[in-house]
């Protein structure tokens, strides 16, 4: 993420911002090109693969069985991982998840937490002894720049296309898991005084920070993180809520809605 | 384990604990705990207490993390096992790395890292008791151990959260109202009001933000005035003692002369806050109201009127020359133990300019005395790297005398003074901000201050209450400080 950039590029990238244009041409509202597939890794409940530009993300979504918190004993528990895979990227190593991964890890489970996106309550089988456990696990494929909205549309389309095994338990049939809202994150760099969604790879080395949206079909705000070491001012901040309001229902219209009609 | 209250806000608009939709948690300060660490500081806020210990600039270790062109900051937030409910696994959880990230983040636009390459500045969090809010609690408290070690920051980073209750958008959340609420809001901000932290939980409109980042604002400006009135509280005691001193009256309090060394330094972030800040007065009132130390309000009040009645001496009394000669013997015998023969050619020169115009406007003859009488012997001291003398020659000096055989002159002299530290103020703070060698400015500052301070002739019995309180304060120990008989319900800070 941090990778070396030249000061020629970087100098380039503002100028062109300056200019209010971007390297790839697109204007600063504009999304790359998204690819959305589901359902393929069949050994998971649930799975997606997101394709934004040359970013790739793959989720892949397990239901277990297990004990419930003490303090939320009929709610199935989420537990939302995210790696950074070595062969996503040079600057990734193998080891333990880098303080950005946990970051974002956490940031694509407050969305899904929050925003109420799964019905935990149906998660429970019986009250105080035995619930689901939905493992969401992120894997980072290739790195080309915001990662993190490609694992929040990956994340949600793979739990919207996640059953419940409960043939495996013998308590009845498998059913398909009950999904309450679709959370949509949008991530918003800073360069100069400009927000632009979707930062590419390059953009994001020079941008001075990021600010990641996540909203819910009603237009509100279920969780926000600002990343990086730059201010935004108050004005910033709430001009990147509404782009991220009017990107994210973008998206879910385009990408989301129909897999909840799924049978 | 308790339930949900039926009401997070009761019928007539307050809180469980009692406080409006608009109001922070009781805070309480404390600087300069820990004796090996650089800058520390002791923080309660409503039920949390955090400790902050600071270390650097130093050596950064292990070596590939240094930086060529800059200081790394660290910072890691930690959590006692037994600052929550259900005890905690000691160690980094995934949640503590992330706070510990995005604090950094909230530091990073105010330290001036840049000014110690291949250094670390490393900031360490004890969250020894937790009650909602601990990452706002550790930013605060972050802040004043980073002042306290003196290491230069652009201003102070604040943070406070908001979040939503019972529907209702409320400032600075305790445990219940996190458990049981809807949203959660964490922001830090500068002093500017940019914002260097910012996460949200919850479900809110962008309405809803907006009013909560009002309300932000207004709490983060409160506590940025407790933290400035703890900084000063501290800084500028030693200072007031040597005004003591100078006075000729004996002062029984020994450290002076040892804690000015380390005063110096430190007290410079304050004081460029304070001039940021604006005037003086204004400030001190600050520090009375939130400190609830009513003595120096008074104080206040009486400066005023005795920079009144030197005004009032000066238009009535004789030629602004004899003003001025008075001023320039005066500054003679102060700066003697100066490079003299350097320092008199100096003189004959602004004898030369005072002679010479009587058209010459009051102002501009203001003007000319103080830059070149004031401003040359300091400029000379920082050349010659000497900070102590000055302390020391104005404890010799005899100014018990001299306040028999010339009243009038005095009081002139006070009004002089008081235009001359305008004006340097603001000299200073223009050439404040390109200065690259931030010791220069440091000492320089604290020497007017002093100098200020000590012709202002606050009442002296003050300074020392002042000092003995602090003296109290020291002895005590952050450990008993408050003991909150309501701390019983506290539960665990669960992770998300």
């Amino acid at each position: 993420m941090s990778e070396v950039i030249a000061t020629l590029k970087k100098d380039y990238i503002y100028n062109l911002m300056i200019k209010g244009r971007r390297q790839d041409g697109r204007g600063f509202k504009d999304f790359r090109d998204i690819k959305l597939e589901t359902n393929i890794i069949s050994k998971a409940e649930g799975s997606a693969k997101v394709t934004l530009g040359n970013t790739q993300v793959l989720v892949g979504v397990k239901l277990q069985t297990g004990t419930p918190f003490p303090d939320s004993q009929d709610e199935g528990v989420i537990i939302t991982n995210l790696e950074l895979n070595p062969i996503a990227s040079p600057e990734f190593e193998p080891g333990p998840p880098r303080e950005d991964a946990i970051e974002m890890a956490r940031v694509v489970d407050r969305g899904i937490r929050e925003s109420g996106a799964i019905d935990i309550k149906k998660l429970c089988i019986t009250v105080g002894e035995s619930v689901w456990i939905a493992y969401i696990d992120v894997h980072v494929l290739n790195d080309d720049g915001n990662i993190i909205d490609a694992s929040c549309l990956a994340a949600i389309a793979a739990l919207m296309t996640t059953f419940v095994p409960n043939e495996q338990q013998g308590i009845g049939m498998n059913v398909p898991l009950a999904m309450k809202e679709i959370p949509v994150g949008v991530t918003l760099a800073k360069i100069g005084s400009k927000l632009m969604v979707d930062p590419s790879l390059d953009e994001e080395a020079v941008c001075e920070t990021k600010l990641t949206v996540v909203s819910s079909s009603d237009g509100s705000i279920a969780g926000m993180q600002k990343m990086g070491p730059a201010p935004f001012t108050e004005a910033e901040v709430l001009e990147a809520i509404d782009m991220a309001r009017e990107k994210a229902a973008e998206l879910r219209e385009l990408y989301l809605e129909g897999l909840s009609k799924r049978e | 384990m308790s339930d949900k209250p039926e009401k997070l806000i009761t019928d007539d608009g307050l809180r469980l604990d009692g406080r409006h939709a608009d109001e922070i948690r009781p805070m309480k300060i404390e600087i300069g705990v820990l004796s090996r660490a650089d800058g520390s500081c002791y923080l309660e806020w409503g039920r949390n207490k955090i400790l902050v210990g600071v270390f650097g600039p130093r050596e950064a270790h292990p070596r590939r993390l240094q930086r060529a062109d800059t200081a790394v900051i660290r910072y890691k937030y930690n959590m006692a096992s037994f600052s929550v409910e259900d005890r905690a696994r000691p160690g980094p959880s995934r949640r503590s790395i992330e706070i510990s990230k995005v604090s950094r983040e909230a530091f990073e636009p105010v330290i001036m890292a840049e000014l110690f390459p291949k250094t670390a500045i490393d900031i360490f969090v004890e969250v020894l008791q937790a009650d909602a809010g601990t990452r706002t609690a550790a930013i605060n408290a972050s802040s004043i151990a980073l002042a306290d070690a003196g290491v230069p920051m652009k201003g102070l980073v604040t943070s406070c959260a908001f979040g939503k209750v019972d529907g209702q958008i409320v400032l600075d959340l305790n445990k219940e109202e996190d458990n049981y609420g809807e949203a959660d809001f964490p922001v830090a901000m500068t002093q500017d009001g940019d914002i260097t932290l910012l996460q949200m939980d919850g479900h809110l409109t962008s309405d809803e933000i907006k009013k909560g980042l009002e309300l932000v604002k207004k709490g983060c400006k409160e506590i940025l005035e407790i933290q400035q009135a703890v900084l000063r509280k501290k800084f500028e005691t030693p200072v007031e003692e040597t005004e003591e001193e100078a006075t000729g009256i004996e002062s029984e309090v020994v450290e002076a002369e040892l804690s000015l060394e380390y005063a110096t330094e430190a007290a410079a972030v304050d004081d460029i806050i304070e001039e940021i800040e604006g005037p003086e007065e204004e400030l001190s009132e600050e520090t009375a109201e939130a400190c609830a130390v009513n003595e120096e309000a008074p104080e206040c009040e009486k400066l005023e009127e005795i920079i009144k009645e030197a005004e009032a001496e000066v238009v009535e009394g004789e030629t602004i020359e004899e003003v001025i000669e008075a001023e320039i013997e005066n500054e003679t015998e102060e700066e003697a133990f100066e490079d003299e023969a350097e320092f008199e050619a100096n003189l004959e020169a602004s004898y030369e300019e005072v002679s010479e115009p009587e058209k010459l406007a009051e102002s501009e003859l203001e003007e000319t005395v103080s830059e070149e009488a004031e401003l040359v012997p300091e400029i000379e001291e920082f050349n010659e790297e000497e900070a102590q003398p000055e302390a020391e020659a104005q404890l010799e000096e005899p100014v018990g005398v001299e306040e028999q055989s010339q009243p009038e002159e005095e009081a002139k002299l006070e009004e002089l003074e008081e235009s001359q530290l305008e004006e340097e103020v603001q000299l200073e703070e223009e050439v404040e901000i390109e200065k690259i060698s931030p010791k220069e400015t440091f000492e320089s500052e604290s020497e007017i201050e002093s100098e200020a301070e000590s012709r202002k002739e606050a009442p002296a019995e003050q300074a020392v209450e002042v000092e003995e309180e602090a003296e109290e304060e020291k002895c005590k120990g952050p450990w008993k400080v408050v003991k909150d008989p309501s701390e019983s319900g506290s539960r665990g800070e669960n992770d998300e």
